[in-house]
């Protein structure tokens, strides 16, 4: 397929989830009822304007790292996670429940931005005498499982019950009830993350031949990795920030899109953005109109969704001539 | 521009690879470096490439403190291990090679087209064009890679062991082809194992034994039976082609 036919075609699916992710829901929206007095307005324009802003946005920023983090790891495995940047962001978020016992949006948030920033600093500190993928790797699952860890430790000295909810309910990631505020916390670090990530194509493409060639083509390998590092922080840092752990989007999403934009890592990046928002409106959408009066969760919907499909990407890669 | 090695020594580790290795290279020569396995060859190319540190230079400047991108457009590398990570078209792999001269974002300009096409039909390789990497023969694979970098149009190919998977008749194509891209004013430095593809197709030898130079000179005086007894520590009878070259047919051991 012609990637310009691609990308209109994600884009047109884009604005049409999103318009439907602001008519979905518990209460059915239609246009018509838009921009009335229509009391059903006050829902859209309060309630689910923000959410599948946010949707639109985290969605884009997941699908993109996982984009660019399997072809700077060369590793169809890849996502989000494997940076550990998703791990601090959630252990910033539980500290600051527990510790600060902060309910407002901004200290959570700020808190696990802050987090995000510390871990990547220390991802990249990790990585930095290296220029191979294998160093970053190992780092990040280092600093994912350290993260994880603390995270577990701050869960168990959290004083009473309801607190432990909270952060329960928050790791497995929503978009329920977030505003305007959220979206003005998180969009601005998001964009600024995506651009850094999509800055990284052409090295994407020069790493398809191993590190070496990458060097040997005029790659700056430490500047990719820190753009990396940074971009993904940022980006997947905010994402977290706001709607807690959601998970396999990177996964997914560039798994879907490869075999309609070829291998090559850089056609891939604009659209893994677009199929994750796609994927992320459509999965936020779908949660509102299950039956009864609470929402499945938006990372449980996803790894619902995930782990078949990744059972099924491992036993493809079994068959495949590149594992 | 030469290409010049001036005491080089490197460490991997705590394993001295390089031993003050000193060497010019000159452009419009084929120049094969040889030596038994470990000896360095593999390190010795990639610090000529500016991928490892060393005091090597282009002309006067050092050439892992060049621009990255001025250093891809001057020494264009192939590497031993062959990797293609990801199942791209053959065309999309020979695009890589003009990455150098390309701006980010930009797209493929006429230069750049006739630069590809140059490089396919060098390798032989044209009719390859739409296939993915993933069907393609150790044989083709090996002649796209080289594709790749010939596309860049580079002053100096450095290529680590080229005929590897090769057939015969695709290697004697292809030293064929660098001997001619050494004639268009190229310098063209190549790993080889083969003794008698060294003596046919290079014009210079740098002959490697555990880091250490055992020879660096005209092809004929490199590969005497002396110095190869020295390098592989194999016996060696000369004789003549129908050129009146001499190559060196290995006999024995005396290991």
């Amino acid at each position: 397929m012609k990637r310009s036919t691609l990308i209109l075609g994600l884009t047109a699916l884009v604005a049409l989830l999103f318009l439907g992710s602001l008519m979905a829901g518990k209460a059915w929206v239609p246009p018509s009822a838009w921009f009335t007095a229509d009391p059903r307005w006050w829902i859209v324009a309060e309630l689910r304007l923000p959410r599948a802003i946010l949707g639109l946005g985290v969605g884009a920023a997941l699908g993109l790292t996982g984009a660019v983090l399997q072809g700077f790891l060369r590793n169809p495995l890849a996502d989000p996670s494997v940076v550990g940047v998703s791990s601090c962001a959630a252990l910033g978020a539980v500290g600051a429940i527990v510790l600060l016992s902060a309910s407002t949006p901004l200290i959570i948030f700020g808190s696990a931005m802050l987090a995000a920033a510390g871990g990547m600093a220390l991802l990249a500190g990790l990585a930095w005498r290296s220029r191979s993928a294998v160093a970053f790797i190992l780092a990040g699952t280092v600093l994912a499982s350290l993260a994880g860890a603390l995270t577990a430790f701050v869960i168990s000295i959290a004083p009473n019950p309801y607190a432990t909810a909270e952060i329960i309910d928050w790791i497995m990631g929503s978009l329920t009830d977030r505003s305007f505020s959220e979206v003005q916390f998180a969009m601005p670090f998001i964009a600024m993350g995506c651009v850094a990530l999509l800055f990284t194509g052409r090295a994407l493409d020069a790493l398809t031949l191993g590190e070496d060639a990458a060097r040997s083509l005029g790659i700056r390998l430490r500047r990719t990795q820190m753009l990396i590092v940074v971009g993904a922080g940022l980006a997947v840092g905010a994402s977290v920030a706001v709607t807690g752990v959601v998970g396999f989007v990177g996964l997914i999403v560039p798994h879907l899109l490869r075999p309609l934009t070829g291998a090559r890592p850089s056609a891939l990046l604009l659209p893994s953005a677009l199929g994750g928002a796609a994927l992320v409106l459509a999965a936020d959408s779908l949660v509102r109109l299950g039956p009864g009066a609470t929402e499945i969760r938006l990372g449980v919907a996803m790894a619902l969704i995930g782990t078949p499909f990744f059972f099924a990407l491992l036993l493809r890669m079994r068959r495949s001539a590149w594992i | 521009m030469d290409l010049t090695v001036t005491g080089l020594s490197v460490r991997l580790g705590k394993r001295a690879v390089l031993h003050d290795i000193s060497a010019t290279l000159r452009p419009g020569r084929v120049t094969a470096i040889l030596g038994a396995n470990g000896s360095g060859k593999t390190t010795l190319v990639r610090a000529l490439a500016g991928l490892a540190p060393g005091e090597v230079r282009l002309g006067s400047a050092r050439v892992d403190t060049l621009d990255p991108r001025e250093r891809a457009r001057t020494i264009g590398y192939l590497p031993q291990d062959g990797a293609v990570h990801w199942d791209v078209t053959v065309e999309s792999l020979v695009e890589l090679g003009r990455m150098p001269h390309r701006a980010p974002f930009a797209g493929l300009s006429a230069e750049d087209h006739i630069a590809i096409s140059h490089a396919l039909a060098a390798t032989d390789t044209e009719e390859l064009a739409g296939r993915l990497v993933a069907e393609l023969s150790g044989g083709e694979r090996a002649r796209v890679l080289l594709a790749r970098v010939l596309a860049g149009r580079p002053a100096w190919l450095l290529a680590d062991e080229p005929l590897a998977s090769l057939d015969p008749a695709h290697q004697l194509g292809l030293l064929d082809r660098l001997r001619a891209l050494a004639g268009e004013g190229m310098g063209v430095v190549i790993v080889l194992h083969d003794l008698i593809q060294a003596a046919r197709a290079a014009d210079d030898v740098l002959l490697l034994r555990e880091g250490r130079v055992v020879a660096f000179a005209p092809v004929a005086e490199a590969l005497s039976p002396d110095n190869l007894r020295a390098a592989f520590g194999v016996e060696v009878m000369q004789v003549r082609d129908e050129a009146g070259r001499i190559l060196p047919v290995p006999i024995g051991t005396n290991r």
